[in-house]
């Protein structure tokens, strides 16, 4: 193995060229507790969190190395960018030159993976190809072919590293929640019969998304994005035993599969269009340089388009995600909310300006990358409203979450995409394992109506960090998630004063209706779960330090990541060192756009932050929130065991015909109104003094409650279970009568296989020939 | 000499011992046949070793014939582990991969 | 003895002759597996085989890969045969003419292996038509071969070496008596 694009003549950081070891790692744990995990004492997790404890150590170094070259390159990023993108028209950026030349630029490290073929002329790969020489002695007449030199193969596929702020902030993502989820998880799992089976997939899990997160190629892309969804299958089928289990792990995988065809086709295409290359830089540099025309990257970004959907939970591939929750509770914490189905975003920012010029994203006003994350996270978040399982708000909060990710890469807001993921791996993770501890105390049931409620007295630490992720989620300040979340709705340029690529609209009416919900959806969730009286059989418990203390410490980072992006005038009105403004996208931005996106017709602009659009979606996430509040305060003063209104609204909603259903829905409004009624005339003095006030206030109780419930019922029922899922069932059976027909084929005769083999080998052979 | 020379006498021997894999009944005589394919391989393999002038050929026909050792050491006790159960070799009896 | 066959060939009259050798040691081969792969003597079949290995060797002489040659005949014609016709006996073949050897369809072998044939015989002719082996052609020395092994091809090397040994187990796994 030889270096092929170790072109770097800078001396950079021994951690950028070793920076594969951060994979290594947990890859070769993975191999360690599958041979020896058995039979040491701790059942192979110790290989598991020592590999990973390495690995964060690694990453974290390499956090540190990369904003350090960072700082040391350039006082600030204005310059940089004013330095490309004003600077002129259709500047390739050379991305291998030298460090400080382009700040952020990648380092990309690749060797050979394999390669086929030579060329035609080409007579050998001989002895002294590989720097073995002649042998001492040798005598030359038998060497008279070996003058060939180490050149590529006809066809070469190359492997490597790409070193740049995208993968170093996944790097440092993926190691810390999966360091997290390990400790986490020697409680949580603790005496499952398939623990060490659990942790090799963990650690294989780990292994195959850091795997991904450097691809220097799109092959390489693809390979990791395969295997991070077979560790999903795994462990969401965890405990196959139960039925439900593996069905959910078998929707995941082949819903999965759906999108992978959209992501073959589109990387196929990309390989072609960019004169037979898989490297991601050849490709992001020719579709800059505009060498690829825009309809072709138009169609590849769709395909792409296809695969981020799948994998990353965008309507209408989404329905998988909330079924994974069937998954032990730390794997929908690490796979399902922080790390791999982020892989689609991550997917779209690795190959943004195929994407950016694709869709043409500056200067737009709508674009399918926009419109599906704006449907996304409005459709994930309404049916985060019907839900009774906890996990399950968390999933289709998921789902919206990405959505509004998506949305931002979509309107052309990088930084604000990749600041969402950053921090809401943070969050909802901290989220998640919240869940699984208040499951752990509710005797492994994950049913809010059933099990929970009061919980804050019983689990005060898990209720603190619980909230802390919920206000994260919510979007209100100070905590990251209002940070990632402003930045996004600032990013679709719509607010006066905000100037971003183009004029987003519609995505930031979705946008703000999400950051409302958000807050909505979650209050109920809290309410349910930590409020009210505690509708379980037994005590309920706080959780051993193995989980608490993971919790407390994803909790502080949901508290302290949003400030690494501050706007540079909230940095001036606090008056802190004005170095601390926009420090992320300092970081991670550089290489990921304004390096790339320099042309005059793609120009790709930064909005400027707003501080009456943050003020107002703060009051809408706020005043959503304490709607919920008010409506489950009332319940719970009629009825303090009271889950909603009306019970049982989902098994009297049938499936019939329309009339029916506004019948129904008419019959629940006038319980949800006899109930706020009720709840209300309860207090003598709101009822007195208050009379206007509270009619007004349950109005709109009324109107937010019922509409997201309908509309959430609506899509859950319809669109989800009906079209989504009868279209999943559609491929099955007719699988399966494919199966009945070709049955018959299965005669056991190993001759007449060898026939078929041979005679469909020969068929394309001559398919080959003939028609290539 | 013709390259070509080399490449048809491979084509046609390892037609022949597709031939024989498809028709033969006994195990035995399929595993020489699966011989006689291997062999056709090999053939190309040296041929354009030769055409090349490159050792590379040449050493992969060696790895192929020692791999085809392998083959007829594992196939040969497979054959008679089937004619221990089923005291026949009879390819066409071991069926019960039917479906 | 290669070089031999091979400074031959440096002359028109000496390529004729090759040729000649070659077109004998390749319908000897043909013939002999034909013959394998039609007689209803498994016997028989086995020596048809012998010859076309041995024919293959001679071809291996021609193209200068001594090395390979000998191997062909050590390990196939030594090793190999042996163990086929090991196989033979303890499977307790006729050592006489058997009838029921092929399968009833012989047809359809016939006629994938025909299409089969004819495709490759299709591509060969216009891939390769008039492409002539370098007329300078050098043997291909047993030294060099070994140096190629172990220095450029090791890791194969190794990996056939385990290979080996994992099918030496297999086989002793496979067909022990319990």
């Amino acid at each position: 193995m030889f270096l092929l694009a170790a072109e770097e003549a800078a001396a950079h950081s021994w951690l950028y060229d070793n920076v594969w070891l951060i994979p290594a790692l947990p890859a070769a744990a993975f191999v360690l507790i599958l041979f020896f995990g058995k039979r040491l004492p701790n059942k192979g997790a110790e290989i598991g969190i020592a590999a990973i404890v390495t690995a964060f150590i690694l990453a974290v170094l390499t956090t540190f190395t990369w904003i350090g070259d960072i700082a040391d390159s350039g006082a600030h990023s204005e310059e940089a960018h004013s330095l490309v993108v004003d600077g002129g028209e259709a500047i390739p950026v050379d991305l291998t030159a030298e460090e400080g030349e382009v700040r952020g630029a990648p380092i990309i490290n690749e060797v050979e993976w394999f390669g086929i073929g030579t060329d035609a002329n080409r007579a050998t790969l001989g002895t002294e190809a590989n720097g073995h020489g002649e042998p001492a002695g040798g005598e030359g007449d038998t060497h008279a072919d070996s003058d060939g030199h180490a050149e590529k193969s006809a066809f070469s596929i190359s492997i490597g590293t790409w070193v740049d702020g995208q993968s170093v902030m996944m790097l440092f993502v993926v190691t810390f929640i999966s360091l997290l989820v390990h400790i986490y998880s020697t409680d949580y799992v603790n005496g499952d019969r398939r623990y060490t089976h659990y942790f090799a997939f963990l650690s294989l899990f780990t292994a195959s998304m850091l795997f991904m997160v450097l691809s220097s190629s799109t092959l390489q892309l693809i390979v990791g994005w395969e295997l991070v969804g077979v560790c999903s299958f795994a462990l969401i089928g965890h405990w196959w035993e139960d039925q439900a289990n593996s069905d959910a792990a078998l929707k995941a995988f082949l819903t999965n599969r759906v999108g992978d065809i959209g992501l073959l086709i589109g990387m196929t295409i990309l390989y072609f269009a960019a004169d037979q290359s898989f490297s991601i830089k050849t490709i992001n540099e020719m579709a800059v340089a505009g060498d690829i025309s825009k309809g072709t990257l138009q169609i590849a970004a769709l395909c792409l388009m296809a695969a981020v959907m799948s994998k990353s939970g965008q309507f209408i591939l989404h329905t998988w995600l909330p079924d994974a929750m069937a998954g032990p509770t730390p794997v929908s914490a690490l796979i399902h909310a922080a790390t791999m189905v982020v892989a689609g975003v991550y997917m779209i920012g690795r190959l943004y300006p195929v994407f950016f010029v694709g869709f043409g994203i500056a200067g737009g006003s709508i674009n399918v990358m926009a419109f599906i994350g704006g449907l996304t996270c409005v459709g994930g978040g309404l049916l985060a409203f019907v839900q009774r399982d906890i996990k399950k708000v968390l999933a289709y909060s998921t789902v919206s979450q990405l959505g509004y990710m998506v949305l931002a890469l979509g309107m052309g807001a990088y930084t604000a995409g990749m600041f969402h993921l950053f921090t809401h791996a943070f969050f909802k993770a901290c989220l998640f394992l919240g869940a699984g501890s208040v499951s752990h105390a509710c005797h492994h049931s994950f049913d809010m109506k059933a099990d929970m409620g009061g919980l804050r007295k019983y689990m005060p630490t898990t209720f603190a960090t619980f909230m802390i992720g919920t206000a994260a989620l919510a979007g209100i300040p100070p905590l990251a998630g209002f940070w990632s979340k402003d930045e996004i709705l600032v990013g679709a340029g719509v607010w006066p004063g905000t100037e971003g690529n183009g004029t987003y609209t519609i995505p930031f009416i979705f946008g703000m209706i999400t950051a409302a919900m958000t807050a909505a959806y979650m209050t109920r969730a809290v309410w349910l779960t930590f409020f009210g009286d505690y509708r379980g059989h037994e005590e309920p418990h706080e959780s051993g330090p193995r989980i608490t203390v993971p919790l407390v410490i994803l909790a502080s980072m949901a508290v302290v990541v949003g400030f690494f992006n501050m706007p540079s005038g909230f940095v001036k009105a606090l008056r802190l060192p004005e170095g601390w403004a926009h420090k992320f996208e300092d970081w991670v931005e550089p290489a990921g756009v304004a390096t790339f996106v320099s042309k005059e017709a793609n120009k790709f602009t930064h909005a400027k932050p707003s501080l009456s659009l943050a003020v107002v979606a703060t009051a809408l996430a706020v005043g959503a929130g304490f709607l919920v509040w008010n409506y489950y305060k009332r319940l719970y003063a009629m009825d303090p065991k009271a889950t909603e209104y009306t019970n049982g609204m989902a098994s009297r909603i049938p499936p019939l015909a329309a009339g029916h259903r506004v019948l129904e829905n008419k019959y629940y409004l006038d319980h949800l109104y006899t109930g706020v009624i009720a709840g209300g005339t309860k207090g003598p003095l709101a009822r007195a003094a208050n009379w206007t006030n509270q009619n007004i206030l349950d109005g709109l109780v009324n109107a937010v409650g019922s509409t997201s419930v309908v509309a959430g019922r609506f899509i859950y029922r319809f669109i989800d279970q009906g079209v989504v899922d009868g279209t999943v069932n559609a491929s099955g059976s007719t699988a399966s009568r494919l199966g009945q027909l070709l049955r018959g084929m299965q005669s056991g005769q190993v001759r007449q296989y060898a026939t078929l083999m041979f005679g469909a080998a020969t068929v394309l052979v001559a398919v080959f020939i003939f028609a290539v | 000499m013709f390259l070509n020379q080399f490449l048809f006498l491979a084509a046609i021997l390892f037609c022949i011992g597709v031939y024989g894999v498809l028709t033969r009944k006994n195990g035995v005589l399929v595993l020489m046949s699966i011989e006689l394919i291997l062999n056709a391989v090999n053939i190309n393999l040296v041929a354009f070793g030769a055409f090349h002038q490159h050792l590379s050929g040449q050493v992969f026909a060696l790895f192929v014939i020692a791999v085809a050792a392998a083959e007829v050491g594992v196939g040969l006790a497979i054959v008679l582990l089937i004619y221990r159960n089923r005291r026949s070799i009879n390819v066409a009896e071991a069926n019960i991969l039917k479906g | 003895m290669t070089y031999l066959v091979l400074q031959t060939q440096l002359t028109d009259t000496g390529e004729w002759i090759a040729n000649i050798f070659f077109y004998i040691i390749a319908a000897v081969a043909i013939v002999a597996a034909l013959r394998m792969v039609t007689t209803n003597n498994v016997v028989h079949a086995s020596l048809y085989l012998l010859v076309v290995l041995s024919a293959v060797a001679a071809t291996y002489v021609i193209l200068g890969a001594e090395f390979a040659a000998a191997t062909q005949i050590l390990v196939y014609l030594g090793a190999i045969m042996v163990l086929l016709l090991f196989g033979v006996m303890l499977t307790r073949a006729k050592i006489g003419a058997e009838t029921d050897l092929d399968h009833d369809q012989k047809w359809i072998g016939a006629l994938v292996a025909a299409s089969l044939g004819a495709v490759m015989g299709y591509s060969l002719w216009e891939g390769f038509g008039d492409v002539r082996m370098p007329a300078d052609q050098v043997p291909q020395r047993t030294e060099a071969v070994a140096d190629e092994i172990f220095s450029t091809y090791i890791v194969p090397f190794e990996a056939l070496s385990v290979l080996l040994l994992a099918a030496l187990i297999g086989a002793v796994v496979v067909a022990r008596r319990d």
